[in-house]
């Protein structure tokens, strides 16, 4: 079916802007990820699920332009004992990394990765899978025309978390990184993620968690106000699996967290949690989408959004119960805490149950700062900023309670208490 | 320590007069109460004291140890010494009990130009005073209020009290939802913070909470004035007739 003539006229723009990688283990997958995005086209305006956030310039032939973070502030995460693997604009900077060893896990470059490897079967499948029911036409780019990446094969319990860190440092620098975890039975890693990559980023991280296995992520994106960031999650989870993933995003102007999840086996446990603090010309959209597919599954979405000076928050969550997967325990809450009337918050919750035996809830409000409690504060002599803050971060708090570790729960607040503190002057 | 002189007070948003002229002075060492029924404005004293938002004075003043406390925002009035026990102490998700109060505590410091509290020093005070009033380590951990039960909610605000050492401090109806063992353990932390440099002026409905805490002077309030003031025993004349036959004499 040919496509509406805008939508082909941008997807010819941006594909012309593009080269496609050739050779090598992931040519296939890479080459099928093309023809699927040529027969669905890249998002444009009217598509249901760009309703809220505008795609174009995510779609654009060429990046627009960001500025530079110009701070000395100090990066979140570095006081954790973490191996670390650097990023400039997109490219892969050996000399800042640290050597790609660890017990119990493989790490290698896409870019690098030479001949016949493991990743071969899991490139670009999951990012396929999560194509329907609803199509993710900036993730079949990503699969199609990364120029970089990790692989990581996760073999037994990882001792330290693995940090991808991320540099922004032209103004014009347009990423595309596409990452793939696998992390097989028994296996158990924590994924750190920091920092803006690029002035557009589009980046997509495919991660298979086999039976028993667990995985952990907590993403910080912030710093550089102007960048534009598409970031996918494909996940797929095993029986007795354990997936957690946490974003706290402090600044920028446009950014789409999407995160698409599978239960195929019995008993897993899966969380997605974010946290997003913005002000002014700030627009961040989570949109989520959580199968069932096994049983006895759980699953949580927990999103929080503060919001002031005019900033759009997004969130579209959907859990999809599958006929058969019985026993299902499904969460969702999405709040938005509106710190002034010029903010909004759009969301879009949704269930879809085939299922006759399980327990989903979802729930999402918008409201002002408790005026109560932030009288009862005062009165015992907090002033009005402070106990202003206190209640911001206490109303976040349930998101970051979804982070397991309680150091690096106390590093995504203290991020969050320093963004507080600059924005009180 | 307080003073208030013809204090009229009407709703922000409705045109609605509750007090109408109270006039009392609250002298430090003192232990004051008002009783009076429903609706006589008794709360909204205690809320115009300490500055919660809602209410505009037409007329008259209050003042703490000579400074005139209405124009302060609420936490200035805190740190110029001013308590107000809740009522319904306020439920705050996601703030620890702790953290609170360590906040508090420093923050009246700093406003008072004092050294802010170490946190040894502060975690060896807050323990001492709550195993005095039978708050456990637990209870110290958990968000602030949530979960609470009616009589460890007051407990926590005795708590509070017992950290901040106010100079004057209003307890507005402190005795209700409370069982009366319950009711002895609040009076006992009362009793203990009862000094000569400093105010109490109890809100109370029954004369229950004064056989505990007992009070030098009780001022009856009704529609937005004090009717009576007198020693002790007004309180318990109430108890026994009702406020019936002093309202009548006031009419």
């Amino acid at each position: 079916m040919a496509l509406p003539q805008p939508k082909q006229t941008a997807t010819d723009a941006r594909l012309a802007a593009l080269d496609l990688p050739e050779g090598g283990w992931s040519a296939p997958a890479r080459q099928s990820a093309l023809a699927r995005l040529q027969a669905m086209g890249l998002p444009g305006a009217r598509d249901e699920y760009w309703k809220y956030t505008r795609p174009d310039t995510l779609v654009a032939a060429e990046a627009p332009t960001a500025a530079v973070f110009q701070g000395d502030e100090p990066l979140v995460f570095d006081g954790v004992d973490r191996l670390k693997i650097v990023f400039r604009d997109g490219v892969f900077d050996a000399e800042a990394s640290d050597p790609l060893a660890l017990e119990h896990i493989e790490i290698a470059r896409l870019a690098d990765a030479a001949d016949i490897h493991w990743a071969q079967d899991l490139y670009g499948k999951l990012e396929e899978n999560g194509q329907t029911p609803v199509e993710r036409p900036l993730a079949a780019l990503n699969t199609a025309f990364a120029t970089d990446g990790i692989l990581m094969r996760v073999t037994g319990k990882v001792s330290k978390p693995v940090a991808l860190i991320y540099y922004h440092e032209s103004e014009t620098s347009d990423a595309i990184l596409h990452h793939v975890v696998k992390v097989e039975e028994g296996g158990d890693v924590t994924v750190l993620e920091n920092g803006p990559a690029a002035a557009r980023f589009n980046k997509v991280m495919e991660v298979d968690v086999a039976d028993g296995a667990g995985f952990h992520h907590i993403r910080a994106q912030g710093r550089d106000h102007e960048r534009r960031a598409a970031t996918h999650i494909f996940a797929r989870l095993g029986t007795e699996s354990t997936f957690k993933t946490f974003t706290l995003t402090v600044n920028g102007v446009l950014t789409r967290n999407e995160c698409v999840v599978e239960l195929t086996g019995d008993d897993a446990v899966c969380h997605i949690a974010g946290a997003c603090m913005g002000d002014g010309d700030f627009h961040h959209d989570d949109t989520v989408f959580v199968t069932h597919d096994a049983v006895n599954c759980e699953s949580r979405q927990v999103f929080k959004k503060v919001l002031r000076n005019g900033a759009t928050g997004v969130f579209q969550g959907k859990i999809l119960v599958k006929q058969g997967a019985q026993k299902t325990d499904g969460y969702q809450i999405s709040q938005s805490l509106l710190l002034d009337e010029d903010s909004q918050f759009l969301a879009k919750p949704e269930l879809e149950i085939y299922a006759d035996d399980v327990a989903c809830s979802h729930g999402s409000t918008s409201g002002a700062i408790d005026e109560d409690g932030l009288f009862y504060l005062r009165a015992r002599g907090l002033p009005r900023g402070i106990a202003e803050d206190l209640l911001t971060i206490a109303f976040i708090a349930e998101a970051v309670q979804e982070i397991e570790d309680e150091s690096l729960q106390e590093e995504i607040v203290g991020r969050v208490e320093a963004w507080l503190l600059r924005r009180r002057g | 320590m307080l003073e208030i002189k013809n204090l009229q007070v009407k709703l922000e948003e409705e045109d609605k007069q509750i007090l109408k002229g109270v006039n009392l002075t609250v002298e430090a060492g003192k232990v004051h109460a008002i009783m009076g029924p429903n609706g006589s404005g008794k709360s909204t004293l205690s809320y115009v004291l300490s500055g919660k938002d809602g209410y505009v004075v037409t007329e008259g003043e209050a003042t703490l140890g000579g400074e005139d406390i209405l124009e302060m925002e609420p936490e200035e009035r805190a740190a110029a010494g001013l308590f107000l026990a809740f009522q319904y102490p306020v439920e705050i998700p996601g703030v620890g009990n702790m953290t609170f109060l360590r906040t508090a505590v420093n923050a009246q410091r700093k406003a008072r130009g004092d050294e802010e509290m170490s946190s040894t020093e502060f975690l060896k005070v807050v323990r001492e005073k709550a195993k005095s009033l039978k708050i456990d380590a637990e209870m110290l951990k958990r968000p602030v209020n949530v979960g609470f039960s009616g009589g460890e909610k007051k407990r926590n605000e005795i708590l509070q009290m017992a950290m901040l050492e106010p100079k004057m401090c209003i307890l507005d109806e402190t005795d209700s939802g409370l069982d009366v063992d319950a009711m002895k353990l609040v009076s006992d932390g009362v009793n203990a913070l009862r000094d000569e440099g400093r105010g109490f002026l109890v809100i109370t409905h029954y004369q229950r909470l004064l056989d505990h805490i007992k009070p030098d002077v009780v001022h009856i309030m009704y529609d937005g004035r004090i009717i009576k003031t007198g020693g002790p025993e007004l309180a318990l004349e109430v108890e026994t007739q009702g406020y019936a036959h002093l309202i009548e004499e006031e009419a």
